[in-house]
């Protein structure tokens, strides 16, 4: 697959960016846009680390005088919409931006503007939320706002409506990602790469996207109804007027479920990818993992009442969500062996990577089987909104997609960068954030059935809660030291890590065949593949087709199921459009929050920075023979 | 779960003489969710251990595989012996789920003694039903309980949403402004618990707690039939001064039946100093205390609805004296 000097040459000149600052602020390379999107959630993502320890650190102490209540409850809600819509939803996306092409051997997303747009507005709802809170109007009522609470009678001033226009502006941007990703990886795999021969990733990718367009716009309908509560005087959730505070749980858990699952699917592809490398073996049970991806994907939209089991909603349907709830335990369960198996049967090589997935493995099984737990509708009573519950999710989410995701950065990382991270402080970091999150987060189980209910910034030394929490509290430290050598070890290799070359752990798939880090264009030339495995079928052969355009920006798209080349499709080349529709819309959703005008007066700029976006070219699909090349 | 066993069974041990745990079960229904806990906790406690030791043993294995075939036959096995034992596991939890759920509705059919809570921000009404009549006892953040009986708690809300917790007794149930949900209580110990609200319910979501005695229902009778009794009369000339300020300026928010003053805004202070605490279990109840509460309520509870209302010392001394003597 090396091409010739000449050919590397002309496709530099077709598909790299423009240097400086304009180039940064125009390009459409799905590479720089994902590696700022990680970049962006991991600052956030240790932002509100540190509001967590500051929460530990408060808790730590009975009677604790370190916080005010108005100061702890904007710092949980901060810490949970944050970590929720700011990280793991996004960074899960930016993994896809990132792989996807790579993965299958082509030259950029379906819709490269698209991912530009996505990354700028997820950008807008970031300083929307950040900014708000240097300002000192920080949303205080928890990452799900329920009214009556965050109804305009309980709510004065403009919290509330910061924490429901965050959610639009991060909504708007995971559809933008998440329609790219599905319409990528339907369209544009490589000759061969027949539905049956896409690697798990690409799966769950794929499903995870399409619950995301499925999910979010009831989240975006319930937030549009709160700010018509706030805004209007609309009377949606005020009962007093025939509305009804539960219609908005209904409509927020038929999300905020769901969102559950599209953190944690991406995450069972992390973990399928980096266990068939290090396990050198295909993976066992392909087809299973497939299908149990999609049978958690179909259950997670029938179980969202287990949110609500102790609202008093009819019982017959309770014990129907019970049912969907442990259900979910056969599809996770067969995940768990296929990995196991996968492992059982091959012959294990322990870099970090691995060690994640063992983490993993060790760790998340506790937030299932405490997940399983909960889904009963009778005996979640007693563990709904204790610290229980905060324990569970914490090892769902920690447990069960931040450790594929740190395994996946060591993975993926010699890829992007071209280096080896130090092996040495990889292992300290795994062993400080693994040991460190369950001594932090273990203890919440027990807090929980003690009677501790979340959300609470003080209490009584009586209760006998403190010196848990004082564990808790050591725990939580480890882990955050954890995560500096982690940070220090990726900063440290990219300057001055061993040289990786492309396929260092000698991966089964098909980013592991272009450069490291990857060229702009990514592949030279398209890839032709025949098995779930082409990078190990004599890989120093994978056969490619020449054909796509050297001299103007073209990738290839290919039919939905079989993967036959069907025409060369031109790919939008850099443009400031993207950046300034989502400065438009930003805009837009900002000034919404203080008057209904706005939604008026702020389409003008949309409309203008779309028409500029949408200018008609000519020659967008182009057709002709594609050459196989030897 | 294996790891943390000895710390769990800690935990367990410091939660037995919890007041508010869900661990030490002091009523029917409190039981009934303890067993279907224990249960629970049985069957993903050997699950977890299968996954570890599965786990273990892979790695230790590096993939000795003489017979590949026939590994993979294993494999195959084990692929259909992991389903069906994750179905069987699933299977009696939902069943167990099940049942508990009707034991917890057992009582429904049975008359029960009514009492209606209603959650405000942050505290709690409680009135109690004059049996077979549509008078209401009216009490705040105390809840008396007769051991052995079914209490029936019909639960709604002033404002927003909140959950009413009493974990030695009952599951959560929340209490939702235009819904109103029913929760039957039957306790079987007796002495003093806790209860505490549940759902987030703004800024002092913490300090929205309430004492719950469960006492033999003769004592139960009586300290019902105290709280149905219009305040007592002042014997003292402090505590007529005192009567005298209170009505002057915390009548617009406080009644003490028997008295001028009848405010709804807050709890009803008939009989505020038998209580065991201030402020929804903020503090502990004591004149000291009580003179406290008058003087700072926004720094013992910062956001409550109580105002600082500026008094003049003797007059704040008479007013808790007077509430202090209201039992």
């Amino acid at each position: 697959m090396t091409p010739d000097p000449a050919r590397m040459d002309a496709l530099d000149a077709t598909w790299k960016d423009k240097p400086g600052l304009w180039g940064f602020l125009t390009t459409v390379d799905h590479k720089r846009i994902a590696a700022r999107y990680i970049v962006t959630a991991l600052l956030l993502m240790f932002l509100a680390g540190v509001l967590a320890l500051d929460m530990r650190w408060q808790l730590s102490v009975a009677e604790n005088t370190r916080m005010g209540p108005q100061l702890y409850n904007e710092s949980f809600s901060l810490h949970g919409s944050t970590m929720l819509f700011l990280v793991s939803v996004p960074v899960m996306e930016a993994m896809a931006l990132w792989l996807v092409p790579l993965m299958l051997g082509t030259r950029n997303m379906a819709f490269p503007r698209l991912s530009a747009f996505s990354y700028w507005l997820y950008l807008g709802g970031v300083l929307t939320l950040w900014i708000a809170h240097a300002l000192d109007i920080t949303p205080d009522l928890g990452w799900f706002e329920y009214p009556p609470l965050s109804g305009p009678s309980y709510s004065p001033g403009h919290r509330a409506d910061i924490w429901a226009q965050m959610i639009t502006f991060t909504e708007v941007a995971a559809l933008a990602a998440s329609v790219n990703v599905a319409a990528t990886i339907l369209k544009m795999r490589p000759p061969g790469m027949t539905l049956a021969r896409m690697p798990v990733f690409l799966w769950a990718m794929l499903i995870a996207s399409l619950m995301t367009i499925l999910s979010m716009p009831a989240i975006m309908l319930v937030t549009s109804m709160l700010i018509s509560d706030r805004l209007v005087s609309t009377h949606f959730f005020a009962p007093a007027a025939g509305g009804d505070v539960l219609l908005f749980q209904h409509l927020f858990w038929f999300f905020g479920h769901p969102e559950v699952y599209i953190i944690f699917i991406p995450a069972t592809g992390f973990v399928s990818s980096i266990v068939e490398t290090f396990s050198r073996r295909p993976l066992f049970g392909h087809n299973v993992l497939v299908l149990a991806i999609l049978a958690i994907a179909a259950l997670a939209f029938g179980l969202w009442v287990h949110h609500m089991f102790a609202v008093g909603l009819p019982r017959l349907g309770n014990d129907f969500y019970t049912g969907a709830s442990m259900a979910i335990a056969l599809p996770a369960g067969l995940q768990i062996f296929c990995w196991i198996a996968s492992i059982w049967s091959g012959r294990v090589v322990l870099h970090t990577p691995m060690l994640w997935i063992i983490g993993f493995l060790a760790t998340f099984v506790i937030g299932g089987l405490s997940g399983v737990m909960t889904a009963s509708a009778s005996l979640d009573l007693q563990l709904t909104d204790t610290y229980f519950v905060v324990a569970h999710f914490h090892y769902v989410l920690v447990g069960g997609a931040m450790f594929p995701l740190f395994g996946a950065f060591c993975y993926w990382y010699p890829k992007a960068t071209g280096r080896l991270m130090s092996e040495r402080w990889g292992r300290v970091a795994f062993a400080l954030i693994v040991g460190g999150f369950n001594l932090g987060f273990f203890p919440m189980h027990v807090l929980g059935l003690m009677g501790m209910p979340r959300r609470v910034y003080t209490y009584p030394a009586e209760m006998g809660w403190e010196w848990l929490n004082q564990v808790a509290t050591a725990g939580s430290v480890i882990a955050v030291l954890g995560g500096l050598v982690f940070v220090g070890n990726a900063l440290a290799s990219y300057w001055r890590g061993a040289p990786s070359g492309p396929d260092p752990w000698g991966g089964s798939t098909l980013e592991w065949a272009c450069p490291s880090p990857p060229p702009a264009w990514n592949f030279a030339y398209t890839p032709r593949v025949s098995s779930l495995t082409p990078m190990w079928e004599d890989a120093s052969r994978i056969a490619v087709f020449d054909g796509i355009a050297v001299d103007r920006r073209e990738v290839l798209v290919t039919s939905v199921t079989d993967a036959v080349p069907v025409y060369r499709q031109k790919s939008a080349s850099p443009s400031i459009w993207p950046l300034v529709a989502a400065a438009a819309v930003s805009a837009m959703f900002i000034a919404s929050i203080f008057t209904p005008w706005a939604i008026a007066a702020g389409l003008l700029p949309i409309g203008a920075a779309l028409t500029g976006w949408f200018w008609p070219t000519r020659a967008r699909a182009t057709s002709g023979p594609l050459r196989a090349r030897s | 779960m294996n790891r943390a066993s000895p710390l769990l069974a800690i935990g367990l041990l410091a939660a037995c003489s919890g007041r508010q745990s869900p661990l030490a079960p002091a009523g029917d229904q409190a039981e009934t969710l303890h067993q279907l806990f224990l249960l629970a906790l049985a069957v993903c406690g050997i699950v977890y251990l299968v996954v570890v030791a599965a786990l273990v043993w892979s790695l230790m294995r590096r993939g000795r595989d003489e017979d590949r075939d026939g590994a993979m036959r294993g494999l195959n096995r084990g692929l259909w012996a992991t389903g069906i034992g994750i179905v069987l596991g699933v299977t009696i939890l939902i069943v167990g789920s099940f049942l508990a759920d009707r034991a917890l509705f057992a009582t429904r059919g049975e008359d029960a003694l009514e009492v209606r809570i209603t959650g405000h921000q942050w505290w709690w009404r409680i009135e109690y039903r004059v049996g077979g009549t549509a008078r209401w006892i009216e009490t705040a953040n105390e809840l008396h309980l007769p051991r052995g009986r079914t209490t029936r708690v019909l639960l709604g809300s002033a404002d927003v949403i909140h959950s009413f917790w009493v974990p030695n007794v009952a599951g959560k149930i929340d209490m939702i402004p235009g819904r109103r949900n029913v929760l039957d209580l039957t306790p079987r110990q007796s002495g003093w618990f806790r209860g505490q609200c549940g759902e987030y319910c703004g800024m002092q979501h913490a300090h929205m707690a309430f004492d719950v005695k469960v006492e033999e229902p003769a004592q139960f009778e009586a300290w019902l039939a105290r709280q149905s009794r219009m305040a007592r009369p002042v014997g003292d000339s402090r505590g007529m001064h005192g009567q005298a300020v209170f009505a002057r300026t915390c009548s617009a928010c406080h009644a003490v039946r028997g008295t001028t003053a009848s405010g709804r805004a807050g709890p009803d202070l008939t009989h505020v100093g038998a209580r065991r605490s201030i402020a929804a279990g903020t503090i502990t109840m004591s004149r000291g205390a009580l003179q406290g509460w008058i003087a700072q309520p926004q720094a013992l509870k910062p956001g409550t609805s109580m105002p600082a209302i500026p008094l003049a010392p003797a007059d704040a001394d008479a007013v808790a004296h007077y509430l202090a003597g209201l039992r």
